[in-house]
């Protein structure tokens, strides 16, 4: 074998700390290396070029690059080597960036550990053999998980491109967050009016199927091939005869059950339909509330129910669907605030969230968009909107900025004196975040043309107390850190811009689908900078808050852009799987078939060789975890590129003794 | 179980009937308080605001004494003083202060044991159900509410107890007890403090708010766990009254004062007669029957001076 070796720079990122040219040096004694040497950037065009150039004149055929992370650049080279006629299996990484130079400041021990591991990479290489990926047929069809402005604008991309289009929703109505806002900034749209033609285009296109109140309950398979099973919850309504006339709702005797759709403020029905514009326009009966699930006796709708829909034996429905791809649109939650004392911990009737405060805006809200506070009703004249509630807080640990809260407050300060002329309200802030397009010029607005008092300062308490007329106040104290001295607002109504977090629930569908999360509930993309779409599990895509803090134009932006990535997938006729694979030796496998029982993805079966049991691995379904391999008693089955040999050729390389 | 005790230097003047009440629920509830040989001032306000090492010194001193007893712990009442002593041991696990105080006692400070507060021995070594157990008067009739104070529970890395933006241990306590517990937010306010001394216009203000809001939320008295809160809101009472605008006539006891009346305790174990704002009226309608009970008591003259001079402590 001919091995070459090119030892990085990275710029000064590693030369700094390694000499890499006596890396370089070193490697030439290593076996089978007939050239080394080192470069400035080994990945940029004309290091590229110097391997394919080395490789024809000193005649390689294995090539090991010493330099970043192989989540950097591994496919980069791959496809250098395979540009000089290298089967790109026959090259091998040696990262002595991310674990030699960042890390270490001691020159002469990071040019030691570096060569060991250059040398390391050498062994394994001598040990490769070239490896060859299988084509595959791809199912075009996508879900999209989370029927909210961005998964509702990748449904559409999706759908405009020709592709079939899954859509799984959780609650019973597709619109999400922004179906509950009143307007929106900076322009003061109606809310609802500006998203109600996009839910109704996904309840009328042809491509899209709509599951509303389903949940996912497994996927398997893999890129271009996904199984999922979805959970159709029981709505104890069939949705195929109800025709949303809304007699069942005007009937239920069941009438002061918390409004979910209007965050609590406000009662609803056992039987409801969530909202005039609800897609799909149908009933949902709550069994926990409902008098006739809950106690046996009542059945009220099912007597006034024109079209007979009312079913009270329905019970969930598993089905499945046949997938390529998966956007997940799965959104926000609201962190839980009541934990935060010096807000009053959820007991104060009169300190709501923004959330609930645009219901209170909103004319299809509990008060019909009156203004009217929760304890007794009164018109607030005196309104405190405090800021970063469980935002920017290193002491709750929650030191991350919930981007949108600025601006909504603007907003809800503007909508206040526009729905209450005499009334003034203050925001308590710590610093306004308003870098969007018109959005600094909105909040001015709110200041300079609406009167808003911008506070810049925290609150340290609300404290109700009962004003001389009887009615009870909330007194906000706080610092103006401006002035340098504590305020005190008497307030009629207090509005907490509460810090958002990934949706409840997300944690365990990122476990269903394989991707990372960070502590937040929010799903991590790929790549930061460069793949803000893309997982690291291939076929699955994000889009909306879910992968992070975002506001709606964003939110939609990433909707569109996951159904881009969704749309060049598809493109092509047949995708290539990964041939780093478990294969199983026939001779030395014993059927005992632990493997089978370790494989998370059911990629291995068992055959009849003979007469006698044999594992047998379905190439297209592994996905070379390497369970199967460290479990076989007789080293049986093998992972092609990280086979028990090439392993132990870089122990062996590592523990000279 | 045997509790060292620091009294602390109001104990002995001002607040003679929290010391007396102190001992005399102690006793009764099982806790035997032997009280710290020599013990010394906890350098109070002035000490802290004038030098760290000098407030840790004088506490220190006091627990290195506390430290030779055979005691299971060591309890104040004061909750002035358990911040100091509290402050102390805390501040001592820098090296750089421990020296600073070492040198201030002349000899190196053994290992300091933690303080706490006579309140919290009580509600976390015995259950509400032990306590509701014991009571022979229960205080029906009483609409409380509880007032902490700001050092009782803040700062919470220091004194670790109880909510420090809700506390409820004393509301619990009083609930055990029989009394009726008004919602009141301002638990931890400010009461003023010893800005009463050079400021009684800060202080009648700050106090009249706790008295006022007290009053709004329909209490009939106010208990309390802090001597200097304690006189502020009791002696200094006509003075927020005045500042306020409004007449409180709002008794207020310690704490130890209502427990042990419901335990059933002698008067001479309560020394309810040295409370400013007279509690005789509304005690006296908790002994009426009940449909009798007037929903205001009316306080009675006040006896005892309650000039400025005599206030300053």
């Amino acid at each position: 074998m001919r091995i070459g070796i090119f030892v990085c720079h990275c710029g000064s990122n590693i030369e700094a700390t390694v000499n890499t040219a006596a890396v370089a040096k070193k490697s030439l004694e290593y076996p089978d290396v007939v050239f080394a040497t080192d470069t400035m950037y080994t990945c940029s065009e004309p290091g590229q070029d110097s391997i394919v150039e080395a490789i024809k004149e000193h005649q390689l055929d294995g090539v090991v690059v010493a330099s970043c992370s192989p989540r950097m650049h591994e496919a980069t080279f791959r496809r250098t080597v395979q540009r000089a006629g290298i089967n790109p299996y026959m090259f091998e990484m040696a990262n002595i960036r991310e674990h030699v130079s960042w890390i270490g400041k001691d020159k002469d021990a990071n040019t030691n550990k570096s060569a060991e591991l250059v040398l390391l990479a050498s062994e394994k290489l001598r040990n490769n053999r070239p490896l060859f990926p299988q084509q595959f047929d791809v199912t075009k069809r996508v879900l999209v998980i989370g029927g909210g402005v961005a998964g509702i604008q990748a449904a559409l991309d999706c759908a405009d491109g020709g592709i079939d289009v899954v859509m799984v929703e959780k609650t019973a109505t597709i619109g999400g967050k922004m179906a509950k806002l009143d307007k929106t900034f900076p322009t003061i749209d109606c809310s609802s009016c500006v998203l109600s033609p996009k839910t109704v285009d996904v309840s009328q296109n042809e491509k899209i199927t709509l599951h509303a109140y389903s949940e996912i309950e497994s996927i398997s398979g893999f890129v271009g091939n996904f199984t999922v099973k979805i959970r159709k919850k029981s709505t104890y309504v069939d949705w195929t005869l109800c025709t949303g006339c809304g007699s069942c709702i005007e009937k239920c005797p069941s009438k002061k059950n918390p409004d979910a759709f209007n965050e609590g403020i406000g009662t609803t029905t056992a039987i409801n339909i969530p909202y005039p514009q609800a897609i799909p326009k149908k009933a949902t009966i709550y069994a926990d509330v409902c008098r006739k699930l809950r106690d046996g006796k009542c059945g009220v709708c099912a007597k006034v129910c024109p079209t007979g829909a009312i079913k009270y034996d329905m019970v969930d429905e598993i089905i499945e669907e046949q997938v390529g791809a998966v956007i997940t649109a799965t959104g926000y939650d609201q962190m839980d605030w009541t934990q935060l004392g010096e807000y009053g911990a959820g007991k104060l009737p009169d300190v709501v969230t923004g959330l609930q405060y645009e219901r209170l805006l909103s004319a299809s809200g509990p008060t019909e968009g009156h203004i009217k506070r929760p304890s007794d009703g009164l018109e607030p004249k005196s309104v405190v909107f405090i800021q970063c509630v469980g935002s920017r807080d290193k002491s709750i640990g929650r030191p991350y900025c919930s981007g949108f809260c600025c601006m909504y407050t603007a907003k809800q300060a503007i909508l206040t004196k526009d729905h209450v002329p005499e009334s003034q309200s203050y925001v308590f802030y710590m610093d306004i975040r308003a870098p969007g397009k018109m959005y600094d010029e909105f909040t001015r607005r709110a200041m300079e043309e609406y009167g808003t008092e911008y506070i810049r300062g925290r609150v340290s308490t609300i404290q109700p107390h009962i004003r001389p007329d009887g009615v009870v106040g909330y007194m906000v104290r706080g610092a103006d850190t401006l002035l340098g001295q504590p305020v005190e607002i008497d307030a009629d109504l207090v509005v907490l811009a509460v810090g958002v977090e990934g949706a409840q629930g997300a944690a365990q569908l990122a476990e269903k689908l394989r991707i990372s999360y960070d502590q937040y509930g929010f799903f991590m993309e790929s790549h930061p900078k460069l793949k803000p779409v893309e997982t690291n599990t291939a076929g699955v895509y994000l889009a909306g808050v879910c992968q992070g803090v975002k506001d709606i134009p964003t939110s939609v932006s990433q909707g569109s852009a996951a159904a881009a990535k969704v749309m060049a997938l598809f493109s092509k006729p047949k995708l290539q799987s990964d041939p780093q694979i478990a294969f199983v030796d026939i001779k030395r496998c014993i059927g005992c078939g632990k493997c089978i029982t370790v494989c998370p993805y059911q990629a291995i079966k068992e055959v009849s060789f003979r007469g006698a049991p044999k594992a047998e691995v379905v190439g297209t379904v592994c996905q070379g975890c390497g369970l199967c391999n460290a479990t076989c008693p007789q080293g049986a089955i093998q992972v092609a590129h990280f086979t028990d040999n090439q392993l132990l050729a870089e122990v062996n390389a590592l523990c000279q003794f | 179980m045997k509790l060292a005790y620091y009294p602390g230097c109001s104990g002995e003047g001002t607040s003679k009937e929290y010391d007396v009440s102190t001992r005399a629920i102690c006793e009764a509830l099982g806790f035997t308080l032997t009280d710290i040989d020599d013990w010394s001032c906890c350098g109070s306000t002035p000490g802290h605001s004038l030098d760290h090492a000098l407030s840790g010194a004088l506490s220190a001193r006091n627990l290195a004494l506390a430290s030779t007893m055979e005691a299971d712990c060591v309890v104040t009442p004061c909750p002035s003083c358990l911040s100091n002593l509290k402050h102390a041991k805390h501040r001592m696990e820098d090296p750089a202060f421990k020296a600073k105080v070492d040198e201030l006692l002349d000899e190196p400070t053994p290992a300091l044991p933690e303080p706490y507060s006579v309140l919290q021995v009580i509600v976390e070594k015995l259950s509400m159900e032990e306590i509701a157990a014991k009571v022979k008067k229960p205080l029906k009739g009483l609409k409380v509410a509880c007032y902490y104070g700001c050092l009782m529970v803040r700062p919470p890395k220091v004194m670790q107890f109880d909510d420090y933006e809700n506390p409820m241990s004393l509301d619990n306590l009083l609930v055990a007890l029989g009394a009726e517990v008004v919602p009141f937010p301002l638990k931890t306010e400010c009461c003023g403090a010893s800005l009463g001394v050079v400021d009684k216009e800060v202080t009648s203000k700050l106090s009249g708010r706790i008295l006022e809001r007290a009053k709004q939320f329909g209490a009939n008295c106010v208990v309390s766990a802090c001597p200097l809160c304690q006189m502020n809101l009791d002696l200094r009472q006509s003075q927020a009254e005045e500042a306020m605008g409004q007449k409180f006539e709002l008794p207020i006891f310690y704490y130890t004062q209502l427990l042990g009346l419901a335990l059933g305790l002698d008067d001479s174990a309560l020394m309810m007669n040295k409370l400013v704002v007279s509690p005789h009226a509304l005690l006296k309608s908790l002994d009426a029957p009940a449909e009798a009970v007037a929903p205001e008591a009316k306080a009675e003259p006040k006896a005892e001076d309650k000039s400025d001079e005599g206030a300053a402590s």
